[in-house]
């Protein structure tokens, strides 16, 4: 098992090492001067030699290179153009917002998704089975950003159901979560299709196998067979998923957020693209990226933990 | 060599069956007439100012309101459709004509060459897309053409993944390696043998990404990065509704409405194409 | 004698397809006293399968029971509802299937499905997995309780048939059922299995329904042996009367078929002539008298059936 987790973590850490270096390599594929790139071509020449002197953008590549890579070592990102703040410091203090949405989009897609695919398989071909597959498909295809925007329309500004905008008062959790539902269900609702669909199909495939045959000719209650021998085995393809799933997850939150004025990492990601705040631009695609690289990581882990076949193989792609 | 009458008739044949696929289908003939024509379609000029008549209610002047700068929304939404299918048409083709080749050189090739593009696109898929877009954006700076570089990068790996399983397989193949035997050249079995096989895979991927490129370049327009005003993107329709949106919930509401149908559409369609071709070469019986 | 602890009484099961109402057993007759081993032969398609699947009523969702008893212990088993036919199933009536690979949970430790088993005991755990462990240790499995941390696909081909008898005996069942359990193995290892299965029937003294095609094993470990053709019982009787002295022609066939009993050197097997019937649209008369070549007009007018003698064919030519 230990073997299994070295292995794919070196892997994942040579992704993201070549994602990293892509990010920066992109920096030095524009031409003209990097500065000119940062500040946008009206800035002062002053400025553009100090930013140049502190981003050490008059160094070779390779020296800049290093530079990059030692201070992300030391989890510096860089500083704020403007406000002089380190980069490590704003990306983390927006991070939380994010994580708090995809996590409750994630777990309410799983808490619908799950026990909707496990009915749809046992009654196959039932009203909710046909229902299901079709409103499926249709969330999974609508972008979220418009489901948002169509939340926001009626349930938010219309019929005053929920609020439009922030994330709540802090410290009130009620409030807070208040806010959340509109948001999550954006980000969620085609993932809710998403898992049903998928366990629906691991579901059907496991019930055909021998071993639940087995556990019937042992009397074992159907309750017991669906939940402990079927479903265990059905998730897991919905485990994997999920893990991948937490990157596009972090792409639709961008749009949650900003349509729903929350704070979050999509929310400050989009104000430093407009204002040209380079450090804060690569500092949040570093991270999420990072986010994203781990929990690939840790559902593949937990897959295996799950299903101890998948222990011995070099690991799948 | 191929069957090509046949298959197509049979592929109608058994689409009549599926409700959903034909909706998807005329769906999907709609609106690439509906976008193709547009400029004659739209009763109005899709930039045409009007401050006097901001915000308008649907009429009879106007089938779906105006927008805060009284421009007529049925005719941007027409334009807009333009837009989106041209996107769609562009990115598409080139991302399958270089995942194609990219697919073939890994499946084909010699191993190290393999293992460097694996590798190459697992980066890529490490990207969160529109995080990626926006890095990028942030670079050179938004405009339409920078979109739909973005996209056609990151559609690449899907599209070289399937083109690259298939050859991998189809590469041990025994009749494969009898044609190598007689000296055919590697080019020839590839268009020959490997290209007829991977198409129906390839054309259901293509169908099925149209929603997702489409949605992607709304949703850059959206937000601001891709095309720039006035351009009537379906994406920037929204954006300007949602900067009105107490005024008027119109904008929003005629510019949400092309892309759902688009996405329902072509998904449905793709799905359907999917259920009737995949058992069709695994020669199982239907899906379900 | 006491009373047989099954008895299957003309039992007629038939599948609804889309070709048409295919009937895949007809008036099938079988007795099993308690503590006895009783053999079912025949080729595929025979009707094995239904018959199993019929007894522990696990059919397939398109099969219904057109007629006929099965008495368990004088209970007929078509009228028990199916929270008290499950009761049974595991308990008194056990399985081990064909194929251990996949017969067996692959993501659940043997020993938790072994637990599993138990789920009607009131044991404490720690009593259950030594009781596993125990039953393990009595089918042949060295090192049972570390065993018992492993998963299927950890353990051999043997060893997860061993495990599949041990648990179909740990509930110390009156009947149980073996669908082809040594098909999937080797011949050394069947060898094996069987002998132990031998062992187990002696100290457990249950009652077998033991399935197979092959003869030679049927011979070894049977006391009385059933002959099935497609969804009939052709001949049944003692393993050494029926064997030494067949007397349906399909036994005969059968016998001579069989690779274990060829004395000479040769490239060409004998196969017996012909096809399985439609089971949708039978031939009137004798269901093996298309491939029979000791039929006579009365086989193609009317159905022979078996007589209530220890050693019977159900045949019109046969020879007392």
């Amino acid at each position: 098992m230990l073997a299994f987790i070295a292995r794919r973590g070196l892997l994942a850490l040579l992704i993201l090492f070549l994602a990293v270096s892509l990010l920066f390599a992109m920096i030095h594929m524009i031409p003209g001067d990097p500065a000119n790139v940062i500040l946008g071509p009206k800035a002062s020449p002053e400025l553009k030699a100090e930013i140049s002197q502190r981003m050490g953008l008059d160094q070779p590549l390779l020296v800049q290179l290093g530079r990059f890579y030692t201070d992300l070592a030391q989890g510096n990102l860089g500083v704020d153009v403007f406000s002089d703040r380190p980069v490590f410091d704003i990306v983390f203090e927006q991070l939380p917002y994010t994580l708090v949405l995809v996590l409750a989009a994630i777990g309410g897609a799983t808490l619908l998704g799950v026990p909707l695919g496990c009915f749809s398989a046992i009654r196959r071909n039932s009203l909710l089975d046909r229902l299901t597959a079709v409103l499926s498909v249709a969330f999974i295809a609508i972008p979220s950003f418009v489901v948002a925007l169509y939340l926001l329309l009626w349930l938010a500004v219309k019929w005053r159901w929920f609020p439009a905008m922030g994330a709540g008062e802090d410290g009130d959790f009620m409030d807070q979560a208040h806010h959340l539902v509109l948001p999550a269900i954006a980000l969620g609702l085609g993932w809710v299709g998403y898992i049903a669909r998928l366990v629906r199909a691991s579901m059907l495939e496991v019930m055909e196998e021998n071993h639940i045959r087995t556990a019937r000719a042992f009397g074992l209650s159907e309750r017991t067979i669906i939940v402990h021998y079927a479903l265990r085995i059905a998730v897991l393809p919905t485990v994997t998923i999920l893990g991948m799933g937490i990157g596009t997850m972090l792409s639709g939150a961008l749009f949650a957020e900003i349509i729903f004025s929350r704070p979050g990492i999509g929310k400050l990601l989009h104000e430093a693209v407009i204002t040209r705040n380079y450090p804060v631009v690569m500092g949040s695609v570093l991270v999420t990226t990072a986010f994203f690289v781990l929990s690939t990581l840790v559902s593949d882990i937990i897959n295996a933990l799950l299903d101890p076949r998948l222990r011995e193989d070099g690991g799948s792609s | 060599m191929s069957p090509q009458p046949a298959l197509i008739a049979q592929t109608f044949a058994a689409l009549r069956k599926d409700p959903l696929g034909i909706a998807g289908f005329i769906i999907v003939v709609l609106v690439l007439l509906a976008s193709l024509f547009a400029p004659m379609l739209a009763p109005s000029d899709p930039l045409e100012i009007d401050v006097y008549n901001r915000l308008a209610d649907p009429s009879w002047e106007h089938w779906l309101g105006t927008d805060q700068l009284g421009r007529d929304v049925l005719s941007r939404v027409l334009h807009g459709g333009q837009i989106a299918m041209k996107v769609a048409l562009v990115t598409i083709s080139v991302s399958l004509a270089i995942g194609l080749l990219l697919g073939m050189f890994a499946g084909f090739g010699p191993k190290w060459l393999d293992r460097i593009l694996v590798i190459c696109f697992d980066t890529m898929r490490s990207f969160p897309t529109i995080m990626f877009a926006l890095a990028v954006v942030a670079l050179i700076g938004p405009s339409l053409n920078t979109v739909m570089g973005v996209i056609i990068i990151t559609s690449i790996p899907a599209y070289a993944r399937i083109v690259r399983t298939q050859t991998l397989a189809l590469r041990e193949n025994d009749f494969i390696l009898a044609e190598q035997a007689m000296g055919a050249s590697i080019p020839r079995i590839l268009r020959s043998h490997i290209l007829p096989n991977i198409a129906a895979p390839l054309l259901i991927l293509a169908s099925m990404d149209v929603p997702a490129v489409v949605g992607m370049e709304a949703g850059l327009s959206f937000l601001g990065l891709g095309v720039s005003p006035p351009t009537p993107s379906w994406g920037s329709i929204l954006n300007d509704g949602y900067s009105y949106l107490r005024n008027s919930p119109w904008p929003i509401i005629a510019g949400g409405l092309p892309l759902i149908l688009v996405t329902l559409g072509f998904t449905f369609f793709g799905e359907s194409l999917r259920d009737i071709l995949d058992p069709k070469l695994r020669g199982k019986g239907g899906a379900d | 004698m006491g009373s047989p602890i099954l008895d299957v009484k003309n039992l007629c099961v038939n599948y609804q397809t889309d070709a048409g109402l295919l009937r895949a057993l007809r008036g099938v007759n079988l007795k099993i006293e308690p503590g006895r081993i009783v053999g079912i032969v025949g080729e595929s398609g025979c009707g094995k399968s239904t018959l199993i699947s019929a007894i522990i009523k696990l059919l397939a969702a398109n099969a219904q029971v057109a007629g006929g008893e099965i008495l368990f212990r004088d209970t007929n088993l078509l009228d028990l509802d199916s929270d008290a036919m499950r009761a049974l199933r595991g308990d008194e009536i056990s399985m081990v299937f064909q194929d251990p690979m996949t017969s067996l949970n692959p993501v659940i430790s043997i020993g938790r499905q072994m637990l599993h088993i138990q789920h009607r005991d009131k044991r404490c755990r720690a009593e259950k997995m030594l009781r596993s462990a125990t039953i393990l240790e009595r089918v042949g499995i060295a090192d049972a309780t570390q065993q018992l941390e492993r998963y299927p696909h950890q353990l051999s081909g043997g060893m997860r048939q061993r495990v599949a008898i041990a648990m179909a005996l740990m509930t110390e069942p009156g009947l149980l059922i073996a669908d082809e359990p040594t098909t999937a193995l080797d011949a050394t290892l069947e060898v094996q299995i069987i002998h132990r299965l031998q062992q187990l029937q002696q100290d457990f003294g249950c009652a077998i329904l033991f399935i197979s095609h092959h003869l030679g094993v049927v011979a070894e470990l049977c006391e009385e042996v059933v002959v099935m053709y497609a969804g009939e019982v052709v001949e049944s009787g003692s393993t050494s009367e029926v064997f030494n002295n067949p007397r349906h022609p399909y036994t005969k066939k059968l016998l001579q078929c069989d690779p274990a009993s060829i004395e000479e050197v040769t490239r060409n097997l004998p196969v017996i002539a012909g096809q399985l019937p439609d089971l949708i649209e039978l031939p009137p008369g004798c269901v093996f008298q298309p491939r029979c070549d000791k039929a006579i007009d009365r086989c193609q007018q009317s159905r022979p059936v078996l007589d209530d003698s220890s050693h019977c064919a159900a045949c019109f030519v046969s020879v007392q």
